[in-house]
């Protein structure tokens, strides 16, 4: 069968030049509902509510895509412990784990990854490499699942936010290394609750666009974690030029 | 006040409703048919409509929260039209966007840590229940701080059990000694602290314009009608029946619910089903109209609604060597607090003055003395560092204070069926608002609460002078 929008006669309106201006004018306006909509444009502007219903659902979809991704994998704990749970849900999602004194198990680019870590029951997860993955805060139930955590890497992860970062102090004891560089949805906010982490020893805050000043955060980061070393952006770089440069941007505001 | 053909011979006679209006071009068009037989029909865009099944009186947090709830649990698309009424569009003087904008859990009483859990949850999934077609997503700007509530000797075991309380919920809150406290906040001067419970997760504090916006656009958008308006009068009628012991009851039931325009004397009736009173500070003068509280003092016709408004003052205060980053909002055991504002070393906080202390709920005039003699004190004492601190700004706001138990008032009223509360919460309405919500949208379409059991807030309580009292409230 045809493609069902060729039906639809997508090309636009040609302008014969005999007919004259006022038969295009009848193109372009539809006369009626019964007219057949000349254009994808038109189609649309006729149908919008119902496009609009449309992306509406496509957006729950996504969100619930996203949510199905997260679910709590708690009959897999109580069946295989708690490491291999967290093991399994990070590695499902694209992530890497490594086992105290194992190689790193990765997932391949079909998403397979081998089935070996499902013996390592009593083995605790060490580092756990979560970049690109789409953790979100439903999702972090089963990463705290990994009580002896030393070091976790959430690069660019697009759902991770404020609230999970305030999900974290579980982890204080064993937690040493947190890597959150490229998250776009991190703010200074949510940085404000490491505090809880004081075992951590390097913290990677850069290139983070939601938060609103760079070099000032890491400051207060610094004084926050006194014993950890936090890696993110030149301190400098929010310092106004000085008066024989021309600046490129006013100093930011004041809070009233 | 006329009927049939007869015109009032009053020349001075002015048209009131839409309605009216309408009748009067239809006579002049009547007697100059011949010229214009056309009908023209006066704009009543700014009008209500005539019809509405549920009528919210008030537009903040509140109103906006049950005008959510009902048409995301109304069974069909469509099934109920809601109207929500508010005086003032630039809610200058509505609590909501003049408040601190905190949420935490450590409640005394299960249903309010159940709320604010809700709230939690509702404000953390805030762009999937308000997402809006082509709308931005909503930045809350939550800080996940927590809540540090200090506790002197004598209050102490009430907040060990109330930590047991939160716990059983389970709002994630510790319990901290002084020396734990001296370790992880060395800012702190814990003289006088015998206890704290420092609130870890879902706590915090948010920018309440930013929800108010979020549910005012989506509610917008499936279909709930705005008007700014004032209520000036409920037109209802009674029915008299008798009770299982064969005593006479007047029930009230509201037909009409009367809106009168800004800077005008035109108004619109507004017939409806539902009323709902979410008017926040005025809610009493609502009540009143109703009808609530005229009859012998100590029945149930006499109970008024016990909701005044409280003035209290937020100021806010420049100290570059205050506490860091990592700072919760603090409540001292005197009744003062402050929190963190932004990343420049600002801070806000206030205190609750006491009964004999109350300042005049007439105007929103900020009183400077009261920072110098009854905040700063207690601030320096409590951190430091705070003695110097320099005061940037100041601003007031009202508090729907409820006399009775500093608790809300939810559910309908026994007398008035129609009439549904969602005020009264006393300076924590805006961190349950998604919940109360939601438990109004469900006694209404559902008959009962289903979710969280808020029975213990019912109207009933002021007239058999059970308090459902909550003890910490700042």
């Amino acid at each position: 069968m045809a493609a069902p929008w060729l039906s639809l006669r997508l090309v636009a309106p040609m302008w014969n030049g005999t007919r004259g201006i006022h038969r295009l004018g009848g193109a372009v306006v539809p006369e009626g509902n019964q007219k057949k909509e000349r254009t994808m444009l038109q189609f649309l502007t006729n149908h919008f509510y119902d496009v609009e219903a449309l992306r509406g659902y496509l957006l729950q979809r996504e969100m619930s895509k996203v949510h199905m991704k997260n679910r709590s994998f708690t009959w897999l704990e109580e069946q295989h412990g708690p490491y291999c749970a967290g093991a399994f849900f990070i590695l499902k999602q694209g992530g890497a784990v490594k086992f105290r004194d194992k190689e790193w198990i990765r997932p391949d680019k079909y998403g397979h990854f081998s089935p070996e870590f499902w013996n390592f029951r009593e083995v605790p997860v060490e580092a756990v490499d979560a970049s690109d993955c789409e953790i979100n805060y439903e999702g972090l139930d089963n990463l705290l699942l990994l009580k002896e955590l030393q070091s976790l890497l959430l690069q660019r992860c697009p759902h991770v936010d404020d609230w999970c970062l305030s999900r974290l102090y579980p982890l204080a004891d064993s937690l040493q290394e947190l890597s959150l560089a490229g998250c776009p949805r991190v703010s200074e906010r949510g940085l404000a609750c490491l505090h809880h982490l004081q075992n951590l020893r390097r913290l990677d805050i850069s290139d983070l666009p939601a938060v609103s000043n760079p070099g000032l955060t890491q400051i207060l980061v610094e004084e926050m974690l006194p014993s950890c070393k936090v890696v993110g952006v030149d301190w400098a770089e929010g310092l106004k030029l000085g008066p024989e440069e021309q600046p490129q941007d006013t100093a930011s505001p004041v809070l009233a | 006040m006329w009927e049939g053909n007869v015109w009032p011979s009053d020349p001075n006679y002015i048209p009131q409703t839409g309605m009216e209006r309408c009748l009067r071009l239809r006579r002049r068009s009547s007697r100059s048919c011949l010229e214009r037989p056309v009908i023209l029909l006066p704009d009543t865009s700014h009008l209500p409509p005539e019809h509405s099944d549920v009528v919210i009186v008030g537009g903040g947090v509140l109103g906006l929260s049950v005008a959510y709830w009902l048409k995301k649990l109304e069974n069909r698309r469509g099934g109920i039209r809601v109207l929500v009424v508010e005086r003032d569009h630039t809610y200058s003087q509505a609590s909501t966007g003049l408040s601190v904008g905190g949420i935490c859990q450590q409640f005394s009483l299960p249903e309010n840590i159940q709320l604010s859990l809700f709230s939690a949850s509702f404000l953390r999934n805030i762009n999937e229940y308000l997402a809006v077609t082509n709308a931005p997503p909503l930045d809350l700007q939550f800080n996940p701080s927590g809540y540090l509530l200090l506790a002197s000797e004598k209050d102490a075991a009430a907040m060990e059990s109330n930590v047991k309380v939160q716990k059983q919920e389970g709002a994630k809150v510790c319990l901290m000694s002084p020396d734990q406290l001296r370790n992880k906040f060395p800012w702190i001067n814990t003289e006088g602290v015998a206890l704290a419970s420092y609130g870890m997760e879902n706590e915090g504090w948010f920018d309440p314009w930013c929800l108010l916006q979020g549910l005012r656009q989506k509610v917008e958008s499936m279909g709930v009608f705005f008007c700014q308006g004032e209520v000036t009068r409920f037109v209802s009628s009674s029915q008299r029946m008798l009770t299982t012991d064969d005593e006479m009851v007047i029930l009230k039931r509201i037909h009409e619910v009367h809106v009168k325009m800004d800077h005008s004397l035109e108004y619109q009736p507004v017939e409806c089903a539902i009323v709902i009173n979410a008017a926040g500070a005025w809610s009493a003068q609502i009540a009143a109209l109703a009808g609530i509280g005229k009859g012998p003092p100590g029945t149930l016709q006499g109970t008024k609604l016990p909701v005044e408004p409280r003035k209290r003052y937020v100021y806010v205060w420049h100290c570059p060597q205050g506490p860091g980053l990592a700072t919760p909002l603090v409540a001292d055991t005197s009744g003062a607090y402050f929190r963190r504002e932004g990343l420049g070393s600002n801070y806000l906080g206030g205190r609750s003055p006491t009964e004999e202390e109350e300042p005049d709920p007439a105007n929103l005039e900020v009183d400077h003395d009261f920072f110098q003699e009854k905040v700063w004190p207690h601030l320096a004492l409590r951190v430091p560092a705070f003695e110097t601190l320099k005061v940037q700004t100041a601003w007031a706001g009202y508090y729907d204070y409820n006399t009775f138990d500093q608790n809300g008032v939810v559910g309908p009223h026994p007398l008035v069926v129609n009439m549904y509360f969602a005020t009264g919460f006393s300076g924590h309405g805006l961190q349950q608002a998604p919940g109360v919500g939601r438990a109004v949208a469900e006694m209404i379409l559902q008959g009962s609460f289903q979710t969280i059991d808020l029975s213990s807030f019912l109207f009933n309580r002021f007239y058999l002078g059970e308090k459902t009292q909550e003890d910490n409230t700042m």
